[in-house]
């Protein structure tokens, strides 16, 4: 049991307050013993609450600022919106439009986009559009940049490491800032291990969309436990705990092989936060039916509809973790990915003060950003 | 004297809580002060091994006690003995300390006054004795070059003028210096003894600290444990009126 200090936005050293400035608490407030935790940071989510942000509509700026307001009841208070497999007008029409900035009253803060496509395997190509599908192969980070149009507020890319000349652009991506995600790929382990000697720090959703674990090429999977990575780095992965893309013990195994580089996402996608029936995901539509949600007419995943929260808790359950672990699964482990430890995911002195006050359970019940109550549970339970 | 003697280092950890906490509320406090005395020096405000570290994670953080009233020895200061000189001042101005509450070291010492100290000293630096840098090399990793050797601390002159003195002693390895303390003479080798000279000192230990004591001592203060616990009982309430609060138990006199 401990008191947790914020000044100006920042988590305080009380000692620090008390020895020094002789000071002390100008409003307490009296947590009824909840848990405190810093916020969670979702690194995939494509959309939610009819947004997709996929999709170059006129109010995308009004889309954005939607589900980063809804998302806060989660427990998200950073998150980079997703985009999937989409033609280059796209890219030049929405990425303009995302800006990195601060969350608070407003909603969740932006930390940068992730592009999920289009430079990925067309065997893996899961729920994204075959026909808008590239490669780099003649121009290599050019032909990339062409797509995109401007990496100004890029966080995350994935890319397929089996590509030719896919070396040239994680090296370029990396020595940019931006974090490669391995990711919709065939790749095998000696591909997926040189793609993290350039780079590589992630990997897209273990298990979806790559091939599966083989006890004689156990492929990018093998990353958990390969003995390549350069020394001082680590390779972190993201799960969709939603207990549908990935069997409960599937999720236990990458756990217990690599406890510390297992990064909770949600992957949710526009149907998110709405009532079952037809959503896009992009160039695609999308059928939800409680939890499940496909490729309309067919039995390919796409994205879920889970949420942050949902997914710590199921995630707590399926691996018996404590709730630490549990926690900062969703929230120091994206932190530690984008590098953004010093600031955020922690409740360390001197960092951001985004925190939540969850419940025994886990359930979210008041979620602060800079020191200010942006949203809390009121007592319908909305 | 009166010599507490309670079952466990629990129980008589919580005898004196209950017996502080009934003088603090006969005291009446208003603008109350509180003081904290003995401080390595050298050691940077933020080690977890200072003092003030140890204060805050034990005691300040728990209770609502102001900032302006913790008055802690800076050992950085940069000139020791006129840091020294001026607690001793606020201490006067204080109106003098009310009660003391202080442990003993295994050699006998209160504060940091280790043996040789003189009886009738003040606040001010001191070396540290190997036994008691052997005793804190706990809170160091068990490594003795990283123990400070020199502290700041009150005197036993000082603690002499405070108009209580409590000694908390507990465990075997204290039961030596808790006999040489009372059993025998005034003695500068063993500071504590000192109080002996005291008009009101209360020793509260448990039944492992009284090993070395005859078995005529231990009876004879265990056989006043009903008049003693007529202090803790009942324990006052600062939400009790003055006149029920000012009375002061006193079922005999020393």
């Amino acid at each position: 049991r401990e008191d947790l200090w914020v000044r100006e936005g920042k988590i305080l050293n009380p000692e620090k307050l008390f020895f020094d400035e002789k000071g002390s608490a100008d409003v307490q407030l009296d947590c009824k013993g909840s848990i405190i935790a810093p916020g969670f940071i979702d690194v995939q989510i494509n959309g939610g609450f009819g947004v997709d942000f996929s999709l170059a509509t006129d109010d995308f700026k009004s889309g954005i600022d939607l589900v980063s307001q809804k998302i806060l009841s989660h427990g998200v208070t950073s998150f980079c919106p997703t985009l999937v497999t989409s033609p280059p007008s796209v890219y030049h029409q929405v990425l303009p439009q995302i800006s990195v900035r601060n969350g608070g009253a407003h909603g969740a803060g932006i930390l940068g986009a992730h592009l999920e496509g289009p430079f990925i395997s067309r065997e893996k190509k899961g729920a994204h559009p075959e026909h808008c599908l590239r490669t780099f192969e003649a121009g290599a980070f050019q032909d990339l940049l062409n797509t995109y149009g401007s990496l100004d507020c890029v966080r995350i890319v994935t890319l397929a490491p089996e590509m030719k000349r896919s070396s040239e652009v994680i090296r370029e991506l990396t020595k940019r800032g931006v974090c490669v995600s391995l990711g919709h790929s065939v790749a095998n382990l000696s591909q997926a291990e040189e793609a993290v000697q350039h780079g590589a720090t992630f990997i897209t959703h273990l298990f979806n969309a790559m091939l599966p674990f083989h006890h004689r090429d156990p492929g990018i999977v093998g990353l958990l436990t390969s003995d390549k990575i350069p020394a001082g780095r680590r390779v972190f992965y993201g799960m969709i705990s939603d207990g549908i893309h990935t069997n409960p013990a599937a999720l236990r195994i990458a756990h217990r092989a690599h406890p510390k580089g297992l990064v909770l996402v949600t992957d949710a996608i526009a149907g998110m936060g709405l009532a079952p029936g037809r959503h896009t995901l992009g160039q695609q539509v999308v059928e939800i039916d409680g939890l499940n949600t496909y490729i309309a007419g067919t039995k390919t995943l796409s994205g879920s509809v889970a949420t942050m929260d949902t997914c710590v808790r199921h995630f707590q359950e399926a691996t018996g973790c404590s709730i630490e672990t549990a926690l900062e699964a969703a929230s120091l482990h994206p932190a530690q990915l984008l590098g953004i430890e010093q600031n955020k995911g922690t409740l360390n002195y001197d960092s951001d003060a985004d925190f939540l006050m969850l419940n025994d359970k886990l359930y979210v019940q008041a979620t602060y950003i800079a020191g200010q109550e942006i949203w809390r549970q009121d007592a319908s339970g909305m | 004297m009166k010599l507490i003697i309670l079952e466990t280092y629990s129980q008589a950890s919580e005898w004196a809580a209950k017996y502080i906490r009934n003088r603090i509320v006969q005291f009446g406090p208003g603008p109350g002060r509180f003081f904290t005395l003995g401080l390595p020096t050298g050691l940077p405000r933020v080690h977890p091994e200072s003092y003030h570290s140890f204060m805050w994670n034990n005691f300040f953080k728990h209770i609502d006690i102001s900032p302006e009233n913790v008055h802690i020895l800076d050992g950085n200061a940069p000139d020791l003995q006129a840091e020294c000189d001026a607690f001793e001042e606020k201490i006067k101005a204080a109106g003098g300390i009310e009660l003391f509450v202080g442990g003993i070291g295994p050699d006998g010492h209160i504060a940091f006054n280790e043996p040789g100290s003189s009886l009738v000293s003040r606040t001010r630096v001191k070396t540290l004795a190997m036994d008691t840098i052997l005793a804190n090399a706990r809170f160091f990793d068990g490594d003795l070059s990283k123990v400070p050797t020199m502290a700041l601390t009150v005197g036993v002159g000082t603690v002499m003028d405070a108009r209580e003195v409590m000694i908390l002693i507990t465990g075997a390895h204290k039961a030596f210096a808790l006999y040489k303390a009372i059993e025998e003479g005034v003695n500068h080798m063993w500071t504590v003894s000192a109080f002996q000279q005291h008009p009101n000192t209360v020793f509260v230990c448990d039944e492992d600290a009284t090993l070395e004591l005859k078995v005529k001592t231990v009876k004879y203060f265990k056989g006043l444990m009903l008049v003693h616990n007529k202090l803790v009982e009942p324990l006052y309430s600062m939400k009790e009126t003055g006149a029920e609060r000012s009375q002061s138990k006193k079922p005999y006199s020393d």
